[in-house]
């Protein structure tokens, strides 16, 4: 037999790329050969964007007035951010249970490689997920109505904050078993609903409305409908200090996710999970 | 003969629970020794500490010649790691795996490719390569699985339970995978529940018990303490009981074991098939008529009895008996329903 070893670290940076395509190609081929995953991936946010546009939305007024799809548009983005850390959990949990990752820390392979790897790999899910809604938004009657630069920018905080959720997605599925990382969407579907995402907070009971007001949902959707120039995008000064302040928060909450749960992904997947 | 795995006084718990206490190991390199013991025996923990997944909590291991506690990155540099879940992945081929993993631990993409070809050559599932592997079997399954733990072509191979779960067609296709890879030169440490797995591939066998080991020696060894393998005789009416024990312990010299209920009377043997042929001549010479006759090796249970004077756990929820697979016909073959314990 070929006697084979693993090339010492250092092109670390190279490998990191290489591997980050390879986990990315997996799920990749995933995909085209489980077609009923794409079909249900697409099939639910446009129902959503369907459903909340033309059912509830009739029945919704929008801060400040304005078309209440083009405020819809910017929660749906946020909320389909938020809601990849239920495919991160899945994959990671399952990956461990499949001892997958012990596989990997046994061999000559820097830890950090599946990591970062599955983390690039989430982000082009994600980005092809974005795709299919702002297609959807657009043929619903969303317009960005900034310049590039602001749109861009606009992007970038809703990536910020799937980057961010997942570390949180890495660390609960390097705790949960597959069966509970199954009902990840349990928890996060009401984390994304009681936020600005499909109703403006101000219409909520005061309580809820603060917490609406407070959840990181709420500055990424909010952050994007400014960087949009969306109908409902905050800038008078009566509206609460979150909201006023969501470009801040929007980059300030996930930077704050990431500083407490990639350290503890990280550590968690160094130490040896039982 | 260079040591491969060499473990002094290594102990692990989890909480108050030891689970690992004092073990000493010492594997001679391009053989294959099998970890015995049911669950919660220590075994897992053993592989998971010498494969660098756990600290050891005490004593000292070396993998190829490396501390496992003081160079864990220069002991994953030699080892291979099939644990007991299957890590291949069903939407990609067989190839698609092998090469994935290639890439994965860092072999250039024709190399990732060639090896993945060599590896399915290897086990036997180069016509399969291009199905996926949602459509194999379980036995191509846990082939493929171990082909991708081999990549990196390792000194030290770790296997956890290999073939839990197959059936006996599919386990003796992965005995066969691993009878092979001893024959390169590979030394293999596996972890086991059935002595007659033990006996199908490993050179020494380390019986564990609670975390400390309790026996270890040549399968032959292991069995001769038992007095060997169980020929077992079904008769059809309780009257008939008397008159074949009497020919049990005339043939093989010892003392049968009665089973009333079961109809059942049995002795340990020495030689599996000249006891067969002497028990079924003098049963023909005796114009004894009987249901069923079997041979099969000793449980992991009856040897549990015998090292521990207790039984396994789990013999109490499924009869060791179902897991073994010395099944070659009906005269010979073991009776799944055996229930035969020696006295």
């Amino acid at each position: 037999m070929t006697t084979l070893v693993a090339p010492a670290p250092g092109s670390a940076l190279r490998w990191l790329a290489a591997d980050s395509w390879t986990i990315a190609k997996r799920d990749l081929v995933h995909w085209v050969r489980n077609p009923t995953a794409i079909v249900f991936g697409v099939t639910f946010p446009v129902m959503f964007v369907l459903l909340f546009g033309y059912v509830f939305g009739s029945a919704i007024s929008v801060p400040g007035g304005g078309d209440y799809r083009e405020f819809l548009m910017p929660g749906m983005f946020a909320q389909a951010m938020i809601s990849g850390a239920a495919s991160t959990v899945a994959i990671v949990s399952t990956d461990r249970a499949r001892g997958v990752t012990d596989r990997f820390r046994s061999m000559p392979v820097s830890r950090g490689a599946a990591l970062v790897g599955r983390s690039i790999a989430d982000l082009c899910n994600s980005a092809l997920e974005l795709t299919v809604l702002v297609v959807c938004g657009l043929l619903v009657g969303w317009v960005t109505r900034t310049g590039p630069l602001a749109v861009l920018a606009g992007i970038g905080v809703l990536f910020l904050m799937r980057f961010a959720m997942i570390w949180v997605g890495i660390f609960l599925g390097l705790i949960v078993s597959p069966e509970a990382a199954g009902m990840a969407w349990a928890p996060i579907f009401p984390l994304s609903m009681v936020a600005n995402t499909f109703v403006s907070p101000e219409q909520m009971p005061a309580w809820l409305g603060t917490i609406a007001e407070w959840n990181p949902v709420s500055a990424t959707a909010g952050a994007a409908r400014i960087l949009f120039g969306n109908a409902g995008a905050v800038t008078a000064g009566t509206a609460s200090w979150p909201a006023q302040n969501a470009l801040v928060l929007a980059v300030l909450w996930p930077l704050l996710i990431v500083a407490v749960f990639l350290p503890l992904a990280v550590r968690r997947y160094a130490r040896a999970a039982r | 003969m260079t040591t491969a795995v060499q473990a002094v006084g290594l102990g692990h718990s989890f909480g108050d629970k030891t689970v690992l206490d004092g073990l000493d190991l010492a594997v001679p390199a391009g053989t294959v020794c099998a970890l015995l013991g049911p669950n919660g025996a220590g075994k897992t923990t053993t592989v998971r500490i010498l494969t660098t997944l756990l600290r050891p909590r005490r004593g000292r291991a070396t993998v190829a010649g490396v501390d496992v506690v003081a160079d864990p990155a220069g002991v994953r540099r030699h080892i291979g790691l099939t644990g007991q879940a299957t890590t291949v992945d069903d939407v990609l081929t067989g190839r698609e795996n092998l090469v994935m993993w290639g890439r994965l631990f860092h072999l250039d993409r024709r190399t990732a490719r060639r090896r993945a070809d060599e590896l399915l050559e290897r086990f036997g599932l180069t016509e399969a390569a291009d199905r996926r592997v949602k459509d194999y079997s379980g036995g191509m399954r846990r082939r493929l699985d171990i082909a991708s733990s081999l990549v990196l072509a390792p000194r030290v191979f770790f296997l956890d339970e290999p073939t839990t779960g197959l059936d006996p067609r599919n386990r003796g296709e992965v005995w066969a995978a691993l009878r092979g890879l001893v024959a390169d030169g590979t030394t293999v440490l596996m972890t086991t529940q059935y002595l007659d797995e033990a006996d199908q591939v490993a050179d020494q066998v380390v019986v564990l018990d609670e975390g400390r080991k309790v026996a270890e020696g040549t399968p032959a060894g292991l069995k001769s303490l038992l007095g060997g393998d169980r020929l077992s005789v079904q008769v059809r009416e309780a009257a008939e009981l008397p008159a074949v024990a009497d020919l049990l312990a005339r043939v093989t010299g010892a003392e049968p074991e009665h089973d009333r209920a079961q109809l059942r009377v049995g002795a340990p043997v020495r030689d599996r098939v000249a006891a067969l042929t002497a028990v079924v001549r003098a049963l023909d010479d005796a114009m004894l008529a009987v249901d069923d006759i079997s041979i099969r090796r000793p449980t992991l249970d009856e040897v549990f009895l015998h090292l521990t004077g207790r039984r396994t756990t789990e013999a109490e929820t499924t009869p060791a008996e179902t897991t073994q697979a010395e099944t070659t016909g009906r005269t010979t073959g073991e009776n799944p329903t055996a229930e035969e314990v020696p006295a």
